[in-house]
């Protein structure tokens, strides 16, 4: 039964919003505002519901790999199938998006101009990206991956600001090209994924128990998926998208964009290019740890000296995007359990900090830290948040960036030899750098003297904008202070891969 | 003097090449138009030529050739039906001009 | 005792954290200051509870056959990163972690009540209290901590209230910048305590499960201070730059110390620190979190014995920055950063005694655990009597509003309740009998004699420099030229209010008998008792030394004249240096604003924008351009195509031609 299968309805139900608003008027805010709203809400609703029952199962005994596991063929010729389910970790990502559109929502609450169609661009993104997390079939996957792109075109290009064009075309150009790669990659895993005789599947979960790829197109394949989701995550030196694209779009894009779409990547990496490709990752993991080893310590860097608000966001994005994929190519259980970690905690803060500087941005009309300063007498409410926010990122503990860094750290260090333990080492210094770079931006924009006499007479955050923010807070504070049952979680459902790791040495 | 195949292409090819330079060369959409006949009417001549001397018991290249001279006609009726439109409108036959489709 | 208590211990504060810091926005000030400090009191009357318990009670649990236990009250897990490696959040208690927790409980509400006086008319005076019970939480975490994970954590968290705290006054763009570097030279420092865990840990939890360590967790403090002996057996092949790992994981661990404890050359944030309001410079920057280096020494100290080389290494530390921090402190005119100076002096002396504390026998003679106890020992006392020089300071500033001693003097007779409080603050600090800082400062020296010659003297030296610059001080403020503003109405400066005058005269009560407490029977390196004997040449050398160097600033200071323009002037360059702190700021100004800010981030940028993105915008130019070129073959001219057509076609022909011939 179709509909009978909850994951389902994680997609059928932002079509459904896409349906709703579809009726309401152009300038009907109230209508277009109840939608998403309610939509949102069950959302969030369904995914908690998710997370819980998810637990409930493991902890009753169900060990199959994935659960809520089916499959419909969409198309025979190539064995094509519409084929969702989820482990522990795809529950952990659909329960950062849900939060993350939920908050979205209520950022974009004045959203100017063509409401309706914002939101429509809006629904049709998050759709692509539930989708996304929920499928196990590779087409179906890369799909959804694309349905998440393109509106990320439309939304910045008409909805954004400064050199809008400019940024969206990049942003949707450089992502193409990704995907280009990762076609390739996803065509040639289907060619040699099954042994002799059988029939060619997409299916991630077959093809991993057929293991059947030779070395030689697995380190080609490799390359290939990893490179096209690498330039999703920003790994350097395909990142450049990142602060253009960021420092033009709106709002809530910002938010879904860094919070859930660049997780994309790195879910990617670890669910395609390493697990059904684990000799190869054993190989030539060593490549790319030098690349992301150098995203992290370039984008910390390139963000002490930035000027702008969301440039320095990017930036940041940038070395903590590095971070993942740096743990993801550790592949150990410890290390990968903190990239899953560091995706959620910097999908929570970045959709954080990109929600207040929108609002600021709202207000100032600026987003030149030169230009701004005192913030905290003037909003006090966005002030403390931006703090709070800025404490998160450089790994305060009671936040949620802590606990995954340090998961990096200790999963890192485990490997003993003089290569790893020094991009290690060097990968541990962007946390004072971090510290550096946000202080900074503390010191000017928050803290100290009111920097321009205008700015005096601005408000305080509103309802919709203390909603966004303190959802996130508080799941940015759950996380940090209680952390173990999501890195068991997460833990558990690493055992295939890892498992599948071993094997391939 | 035996009357060869090669007496009836050699003016055929003669029509033909005058056709080509006649439509690079020419400007006016009727020249190029003219020059459009005669490279139809020396492929039709070679129609009738191979059939005669190649294959003298069948009748198809005459069929065909026939065939060909009514479709030309009709082509030529709308070729002239369109100039004669462009002329209305740009007050032009030249075929440098018009190149409002361009890209 | 249940488990209660101890969990009390850390919730109270940080439940008033969150309820002052969430809803102190919509209090009264005087709510907040009641809440603050009742909570603060009940936190304090647990812990003496708590301490008493585990001094007095004679349960088996804490003292076994004459030695102190540790025990943990409760540990409960956080976060597993692997089996092996588990981080527990929990509650140790052992005579450290008891004596830090009267210490910290005492000093923090004696600042409570201070800070309702000194702060009633701040703005943000809810926050203030929220940030101090933050602090207050972050610290007691810190001491209580059963592991080093746990500790690294509450570290960390005691570096942003601190953070906080300084930048109180968020408005001053000095008070912001204090804050950041605070923040930022900790943290540098917290890195490398952090590889210095993550080399720790690794080698540990590796250790064979079936080993000697068993598969307990590898942050654990009493199952690695247990095992030290089998852990430097463990990685005793693995060598580093000709140094074991060991020392290596030991020396970074320290070097987070170094950091909070103000150490040389992580030294600079201290001083500027003092931007925060007084009352937290004495509760932060003079008795509690500025310890924290020496209390992880000494949690640690088993595993440090293991490795001498890191004691030396501390000793070393220790001693340079001791000699220049009282240097230094002869010659400033803040009086909160003499204190601040005298106090980085004071913890070196403190790291110094742990250094040369070794467990090995010297000579046949087991000296071993004397310099561990004299180190807490002084540590306890320095707390008591800096706090109270501090909040004196915090008095004196309240009644001149300014920090600058040319502002002072003469203030005797206006203040007296602050003088002879101050006063009894210098004597105890100065090593005079019968206040305090004499007995511990005794033990140290002895401890130091012990080790080697060349410390005890080095370090004796200090003390008589210390002397020397805390009378310097004194004599400055309440003595030398009567300042004539003060004969101005409004002007004439007086003592401060109860709330302000209590804690002052608590904590001198506290110094003047904290030298009597048997300190030996409750604080040892191995938990059994050690009596306390004065060590009579040392003591004798050190009160002639003190008394001498208060001589010197009595005949100097005590009324105006011009010998001590006449010292400047004799050594000006030395002089220049010194009061210019031997231009560390200027240095790492330089190293980390032109060098790593303008250098490394700049064309880092730079890189980025034009190389990087430069290649990308460089490939979508290159395709547009042959785009455009490529473009002009579409004319639109029919003759143009026909010709392109015919050319194809004979070129064509012509290959077919060739090709059948």
């Amino acid at each position: 039964m179709f509909f009978g299968n909850i994951l389902i309805w994680f997609v059928v139900v932002p079509i459904l919003m896409l349906a709703g608003l579809a009726l309401c008027g152009q300038n009907n805010m109230k209508a277009i505002r109840g939608v998403m709203v309610t939509c949102s809400t069950v959302l969030l609703g369904m995914s908690i519901w998710l997370v819980c029952d998810f637990l409930a199962q493991r902890a009753a005994g169900n060990q199959a790999e994935m659960l809520w596991m089916d499959s419909w063929m969409w198309y025979k010729p190539l064995n094509i199938h519409l084929a969702v389910g989820v482990d522990g970790i795809s529950v952990l990502m659909l329960l950062l998006t849900s939060i993350i559109v939920f908050a979205g929502t209520f950022a974009s609450w004045k959203i100017n101009p063509l409401p309706k169609n914002f939101f429509l661009w809006y629904s049709l993104l998050s759709t692509g990206v539930y989708g996304f997390f929920i499928s196990i079939d590779m087409f179906t996957m890369f799909m959804f991956y694309e349905v998440a792109l393109i509106p990320m075109y439309l939304l910045i290009g008409v909805w954004g600001t400064g050199r809008k064009e400019y940024s969206a075309m990049k942003l949707t150009l450089m992502l193409m090209g990704g995907s280009a790669f990762l076609m390739l990659g996803l065509l040639g895993i289907y060619w040699h994924g099954t042994p002799e005789g059988m029939p060619h599947t997409w299916n991630i979960l077959e093809i991993s128990h057929y293991g059947n790829i030779d070395y030689g197109w697995q380190n080609l394949l490799f390359v290939f998926t990893f490179v096209g989701f690498g330039v999703l995550g920003a790994m350097f030196p395909f990142h450049t998208w990142s602060p253009d694209g960021h420092a033009c779009a709106p709002t809530a894009v910002s938010m879904l964009h860094a919070g859930v779409l660049m997780k994309l990547g790195g879910y990617g990496c670890f669910r395609i290019a390493i697990f059904l490709l684990p000799h190869a990752a054993n190989e030539l993991a060593w490549i790319f740890i030098i690349l992301t080893g150098i995203s992290i310590v370039y984008g910390a860097f390139s963000a002490c000296v930035q000027t702008d608000l969301k440039y320095i966001n990017a930036y940041s994005s940038v070395s903590h995007c590095g971070m993942v994929l740096f743990a993801l190519l550790m592949l150990n259980t410890t290390a990968m359990t903190g990239a899953i970690l560091q995706m959620l905690s910097h999908g929570l803060m970045t959709a954080l900090f990109f929600a207040l500087i929108g609002m600021i941005y709202g207000r100032t009309h600026t987003r030149d830290i030169r230009q701004m300063g005192g913030l905290m007498k003037i909003m006090p409410y966005l002030g403390v948040c931006y703090m709070i926010a800025g404490f998160a990122s450089l790994g305060l503990p009671g936040m949620s960036g802590f606990v995954a860094e340090m998961t990096i750290f200790f999963g890192s260090f485990e490997h003993a030899d003089m290569f790893h333990r020094i991009f290690v080492i060097a990968a541990t210094t962007s946390i004072v750098i971090t510290a550096v770079y946000i202080l900074r931006v503390v010191g000017k924009l928050i803290l100290g003297p009111v920097q321009d006499e205008h700015h005096l007479s601005l408000t305080d955050a509103t309802w919709w904008e203390r909603l966004s923010t303190v959802t996130l807070i508080a799941c940015l504070a759950g996380i940090g202070f209680f952390p173990n049952w999501l890195s068991e979680t997460i833990q558990h459902s690493f055992k295939p891969i890892v498992d599948a790791l071993a094997m391939a040495i | 003097m035996d009357l060869n195949m090669l007496w009836y292409l050699v003016p055929s090819v003669i029509m033909f090449v005058a056709g080509v330079y006649g439509f690079v060369t020419r400007k006016n959409m009727i020249a190029l138009l003219i020059s459009l006949e005669l490279m139809l009417n020396s492929a039709d001549l070679n129609f009738v030529i191979f059939n005669r001397f190649l294959y003298p018991g069948s009748m198809e290249g005459m069929v065909f050739t026939l065939f060909a001279i009514a479709i030309a006609a009709a082509e030529t009726a709308i070729a002239i039906a369109i100039i004669v439109n462009i002329y209305r409108k740009l007050h032009s036959t030249e075929i440098d001009e018009v190149d409002k489709m361009k890209y | 005792m249940s488990v209660t208590l101890p969990i009390l211990i850390l919730a109270i504060p940080l439940f008033m954290f969150l309820l002052l810091g969430i809803g102190g926005v919509k209090m009264s000030r005087k709510l907040a200051g009641i809440l603050g400090i009742t909570a603060l009191g009940a936190v304090a009357v647990i812990s003496y509870y708590v301490a008493f318990t585990y001094f007095f009670s004679g349960d088996s649990l804490f003292i076994d056959d004459g030695v102190r236990q540790q025990c943990q009250m409760f540990d409960v897990t956080w976060l597993a990163f692997t089996d092996r490696m588990v981080v527990n959040i929990g509650f140790l208690l052992d005579p450290i972690s008891a004596m830090m927790l009267v210490v910290i409980t005492t000093i923090s509400f004696m600042v409570h009540l201070y800070s309702w006086g000194y702060m009633e008319h701040e703005p943000g005076f809810q926050r203030y209290y929220a940030f101090l019970a933050l602090f207050t939480f972050s610290m007691l975490g810190l001491v209580v901590a059963t592991n080093i994970f746990q500790m690294y954590i509450f570290w960390e968290l005691v570096g942003v209230s601190s953070y906080l705290l300084i930048g109180f006054f968020y408005k001053l763009p000095s008070a912001v910048s204090a804050s950041k570097k605070a923040f930022i030279v900790t943290r540098f420092a917290d890195l490398f305590m952090l590889i210095g865990i993550l080399v720790l840990s690794y080698y540990v939890s590796n250790a064979p499960a079936d080993g000697p360590l068993g598969s307990a967790s590898a942050f654990n403090f009493q199952m690695l201070n247990n095992n030290a002996g089998v852990i430097a057996n463990t990685v005793v092949g693995a060598t580093f730059m000709s140094g074991s790992v060991l020392t290596w994981a030991m020396v970074l661990i320290f070097v987070g110390g170094m950091g909070k404890s103000a150490m040389l050359p992580l030294h600079i944030w201290l001083p500027d620190a003092m931007e925060g309001p007084t009352p937290v410079s004495a509760l932060i920057h003079a008795a509690t979190m500025v310890v924290a280096g020496v209390y992880l020494v000494a949690r640690f100290f088993p595993l440090y014995c293991i490795v001498p080389d890191s004691l030396t290494f501390i000793t070393i530390v220790g001693a340079i920055t001791a000699f220049y921090a009282a240097v230094v402190a002869c010659t400033q005119i803040d009086i909160k950063r003499v204190l601040a100076f005298s106090t980085i002096s004071q913890i070196a002396f403190m790291m110094v005694s742990l250094g040369v504390a070794y467990n090995q026998p010297i000579e046949g003679v087991h000296y071993s655990g004397l310099g561990y106890m004299a180190s807490m020992f002084h540590l306890f006392t320095h707390a008591m009597f800096k706090a109270l020089l501090f909040l004196g300071a915090g008095a004196l500033i309240h009644a001149v509003h300014s920090n600058d001693y040319t502002k002072m003097g003469g203030l005797r007779k206006y203040m007296p309740i602050t003088h002879w409080t101050f006063l009894i603050g210098c004597l105890a600090i100065a090593g005079i009998p019968p206040f305090s800082g004499f007995f511990s400062k005794d033990e140290m020296l002895a401890a130091m004699y012990n080790n080697h010659w060349f410390w005890g003297a080095w370090m004796s030296m200090v003390a008589g420099l210390t002397a020397f610059y805390m009378f310097r001080l004194y004599y400055l403020i309440f003595w030398w030229e009567e300042n004539p503003e003060y004969k101005k109405e409004g002007h004439k400066p007086h003592d401060a209010p109860w709330q302000m005058s209590v804690p002052l005269i608590f904590l001198a009560a506290v110094s003047c008998v904290a030298g009597f407490i048997p300190f030996g029977e409750f604080v040892t390196y191995n938990g059994e008792p050690y009596h306390i004997h004065l060590e009579t040449p040392v003591a004798v050398t050190s009160i002639v030394i003190a008394l001498l160097a208060i001589g010197l600033a009595t005949v100097m200071y005590a009324k105006k004249n011009p010998l001590p323009a006449k010292f400047k002037n004799a050594m000006p360059g030395l002089w220049k240096a010194a009061h210019h702190r031997f231009y560390w700021d200027e240095i790492y100004q330089f190293v980390t604003h032109k060098i790593i800010f303008n250098i490394i981030c700049r064309s880092i940028a730079w890189f980025d924008r034009h190389v990087i993105d430069g290649t990308m915008n460089a490939l979508a130019y290159v395709t547009n351009f042959f785009s455009v070129k490529i473009k002009g073959m579409q004319s639109g001219y029919v003759q143009a195509y026909v010709l392109w057509y015919f050319a194809g076609a004979l070129v064509l022909a012509v290959i077919t031609w060739i090709c059948l011939i």
